[in-house]
């Protein structure tokens, strides 16, 4: 990670990191459109979930500098994350756990 | 309070950094409230998702991974060029940085095609938003996603023009950045649509 | 750094400049603030009337003054207007834009121009929404599937207004966050912020985060109206509880974009007119948090009879109770703020009395409802309706009320008669209790809510509840005559009539274009009362 100093705060990042991310990424891509011709059954969502998450958030800490950011960005970066799990999380509680009436 | 020293004064104007810190904050801000946006159609996602496994399983397969897998690759290839004209303009190279914007404006008209072909071959088998709860996700989250596409878009457009203006330098480079982070989010939210659209059943 | 000598002594008030222009193509907080009080305060009375409208109706059993369609669209016409337009909106867009930059000693908000986009966003909203009264939803504010997905009348429009709605909404929250984080004066650090910017804050957070919920969901609802899509449907494999998940996730915490700046209004009034200072200051700062935060975790409480699981909805029921926390944190300081303060009861100061009291009925009266037995047996009955008033009347517009009649004389520069104004109160809580205190026992007699009709052994109840909207009316009519008649011919306003010392009322009254000639360097916080004379 090179930064050069100039203005102030400012962290500009190398092309080389650039193309560095970019080729893991592609990767990755390549690694989900693969294992998804081969049946692992349940774990195939597991394995892309968290093969996308990863690359989220590579995207997120390098192409959009979240690395160089102040803490404050951070909350208003991961909060909303933590409500979409809230959202995601209850409703399911929800949903799957009624009993059904006959 | 407010009767004790004064330490400066300014007027109407304000500060450059705090424009600065202010506008990409005020970006993130506007990114949390985009992923929840979506956030709703994730939730029915991973709803109808649980309650109907077939379902999703068997039509999947109705979705050209090909198309999908070459739109990823375009998008992160955007994000790239992307996030290198920031850094150009933050080097204060106005040409570089231009050059850059207007790629990532091609790749963002290549999706934008790819899409074209996909939906019209939906169409062409009778597959609409309403054929099932299945398809109802795919149309309305990539519809959705689309719609950011666009207006990513016109925000790159305006930058495109405003950059061969001049209008930026390696001090002032604000909207280049915080229109780039908008950028960035497409290229996002796509990192997760593909794999759960095109990849899983 | 621009040299402003040779602007000292040259006090331009804001309200100075003169024309269309110069209010529809503003920058300056103040005047967006104005926009909105305007606005709202107008769809408040518009929907004030059919309110009105819909008690006449319940005077008698029968439904003898209009038919039972016209009075579902009347209802739904009160809730939507009352709740999107009026109170959510609310304190936050009219007060908080002029109070946000004036009490962290800023010249604006962070992003002048996007305020006035979200004002205009506002309009355009109500615009659509105005056009969909040619065919008006009967569906009441909430919009339930499947009855919203099927009904003939125009739900697409009011819907997709809303939705338009909630981007001001969403735009306002994200300056005001980034004005507190970015625009604070020198010295103006967070725990010397008046509560009023907590509040803020809190609500913001709450705009900017819950409103893209209800954003989606609306949008999906849209499209079941015209793509056909089946995410509610239960034909279509379905789900129309989904739909309550997904409204009430926004709409709950909307419940605290409503009260939270009401709380913050409360917080500023009782400390000026006990002359004491603000009694746990930090438990009151951080508990407009604690309520932004738990509000995210309850929102099924409102549907426990719509067919939830009993595991969801004990865990909802749980958390529901964690909210009366922090809410009674505020209570307990107001009350010992007052505890042998020398009050003074300025007409604001009533406002603000009469919140405490209203709200904490209001609250309590919640419990019963977050409890799941109990509210088996209260759901969907007048009950819910009385509480749900206590709190959005007894709370915010108590909050609301006060605020306008403690920051008028900044905002305008102009004195309204204060004995016309206690007048006015009086009748306000008079006729707020009247109207609404008989719906509790109403509701645990089990008279369902949104009938025209009703059976004759609720008469008495029903047509005094009736009554009491007609002294509450009377109240609203003197109090708005009053205000009006200040801005004519009422005296001109001190720069600081109570002595608060509050930052916004170090500036002259109404206060200069760009607030402050110098950005202040703030030493203290603003609660400091009766400590050093």
């Amino acid at each position: 990670m090179s930064t050069h100093s100039h203005a102030e705060e400012h962290h500009i990042t190398s092309n080389k990191t650039y193309i560095v991310v970019w080729a893991a990424l592609m990767v990755m891509t390549a690694i989900t459109v693969y294992v998804s011709y081969i049946n692992f059954g349940t774990f195939n969502i597991v394995i892309a979930l968290v093969v996308a998450s990863i690359k989220a958030s590579i995207v997120a800490l390098y192409f959009m500098h979240l690395k160089f950011e102040d803490s404050i960005t951070w909350v208003f970066a991961l909060f909303p994350l933590s409500l979409l799990a809230l959202l995601i999380g209850m409703t399911i509680t929800d949903t799957f756990t009624r009993t059904i009436v006959p | 309070m407010g009767d004790g020293s004064v330490e400066h004064s300014h007027g109407h104007h304000m500060d450059p950094a705090v424009e600065y810190s202010s506008s990409k904050l005020g970006m993130w801000l506007f990114l949390g409230t985009e992923i929840l946006l979506f956030g709703g159609l994730f939730a029915a996602y991973a709803i109808f998702r649980a309650k109907y496994p077939e379902m999703f399983f068997e039509q999947h397969v109705e979705l050209n991974k090909k198309m999908g897998a070459v739109n990823t690759c375009i998008l992160i290839f955007s994000s790239l060029t992307m996030a290198m004209g920031v850094s150009a303009m933050q080097r204060g190279k106005q040409k570089v940085t231009a050059i850059l914007i207007l790629i990532t404006i091609l790749c963002g008209l290549g999706f934008g095609v790819v899409k074209y072909f996909e939906y019209s071959a939906k169409f062409h088998h009778h597959i609409y938003p309403d054929t099932s709860i299945f398809f109802s996700l795919y149309f309305l989250m990539t519809g959705l996603h689309m719609l950011h596409v666009f207006i990513g878009l016109a925000i790159l457009a305006v930058l495109f023009v405003l950059t061969l203006k001049g209008k930026f330098t390696a001090k002032y480079n604000t909207p280049v950045e915080v229109g780039g982070l908008y950028w960035h989010l497409v290229d996002l939210i796509w990192i997760y649509l593909f794999p759960l659209l095109y990849l899983i059943g | 750094m621009a040299n402003h000598t040779i602007a000292h002594n040259v006090y331009v008030p804001f309200l100075e400049k003169k024309g269309i222009l110069s209010w529809i193509l503003t920058t300056d907080h103040k005047r967006i603030g104005i926009l909105y009080l305007i606005s709202i305060s107008f769809f408040f009375l518009v929907a004030g009337v059919f309110a009105l409208l819909l008690r006449y109706e319940l005077l008698t059993p029968a439904s003898d003054f209009v038919q039972p369609h016209t009075y579902n669209v009347l209802f739904t016409l009160h809730g939507s207007i009352m709740v999107f337009f009026f109170i959510v909106p609310g304190l936050a867009a009219s007060f908080g834009n002029f109070l946000i930059p004036l009490m962290i000693g800023a010249p604006d908000v962070a992003f002048p121009k996007l305020n006035l986009g979200s004002y205009w966003i506002y309009l355009l909203g109500t615009v659509i929404v105005l056009i969909a009264l040619a065919k008006p939803a009967d569906t009441g504010w909430t919009f339930y599937t499947p009855y919203s997905a099927t009904t003939d009348t125009d739900v697409v429009l009011i819907t997709l207004g809303v939705f338009v709605l909630g981007f001001s909404s969403i735009l306002t929250g994200l300056n005001f966050i980034v004005t507190i984080h970015k625009m604070r004066a020198p010295g103006m650090t967070w725990h010397r912020l008046p509560l009023f910017i907590w509040a803020s804050y809190a609500t913001a957070v709450l705009q900017l985060l819950a409103t893209p919920v209800v954003g989606i969901t609306l949008l999906l609802l849209i499209t079941e109206r015209t793509l056909g899509v089946g995410f509610f449907d239960p034909a279509k494999g379905g789900d129309p509880v989904l739909f309550q998940n997904f409204f009430w996730f926004y709409s709950h915490p909307a419940v605290y974009i409503m009260i939270i700046p009401a709380m913050g209004v409360i917080s500023e009034i009782i400390p000026v007119f006990a002359r004491k200072p603000i009694f746990g200051y930090k438990a009151i700062a951080y508990s407009s948090l604690g309520i932004a935060f738990i509000s995210f975790l309850v929102w099924a409480h409102h549907m426990f009879t719509s067919g939830i699981s009993d595991i969801a909805a004990t865990i909802f029921s749980f958390l529901t109770f964690l909210v009366a926390i922090p809410t009674a944190i505020k209570v307990f300081n107001w009350t010992a703020t007052l505890y042998k303060g020398s009050i003074h009861l300025h007409s604001a100061m009533l406002y603000a009395l009469a919140f405490v009291f209203l709200f904490t009925i209001g609250g309590l009266t919640g419990l019963f409802l977050g409890a799941l037995a109990a509210d088996i047996h209260l759901h969907d009955t007048y009950f819910v309706v009385a509480h749900m008033h206590y709190v959005m009347i007894g709370g915010t517009v108590m909050g609301f009320f006060g605020a306008l009649h403690f920051w008028y004389p900044k905002w305008f520069g102009r004195m309204f008669n204060e004995t016309v104004a206690k007048i006015a109160w009086f009748f306000i809580f008079i006729g707020f209790n009247v109207t609404f205190f008989p719906q509790f026992f109403l509701g645990v007699q089990g008279m369902p809510r949104r009938y025209a009709t009703y059976p004759a052994e609720f008469e008495s109840l029903m047509s005094l509840s009736t009554y009491g909207s007609w002294i509450l009316g009377a109240g609203i009519i003197i109090m708005t005559v009053n205000l009006i008649a200040g801005l004519i011919n009422g005296e001109k306003a001190p720069q600081n009539p109570y002595g608060s010392l509050s930052l916004e009322w170090q500036v002259p009254s109404p206060p200069p274009l760009e607030n402050f000639e110098e950005i202040p360097h703030v030493t203290d916080w603003s609660y400091g009362y009766g400590k050093k004379k």
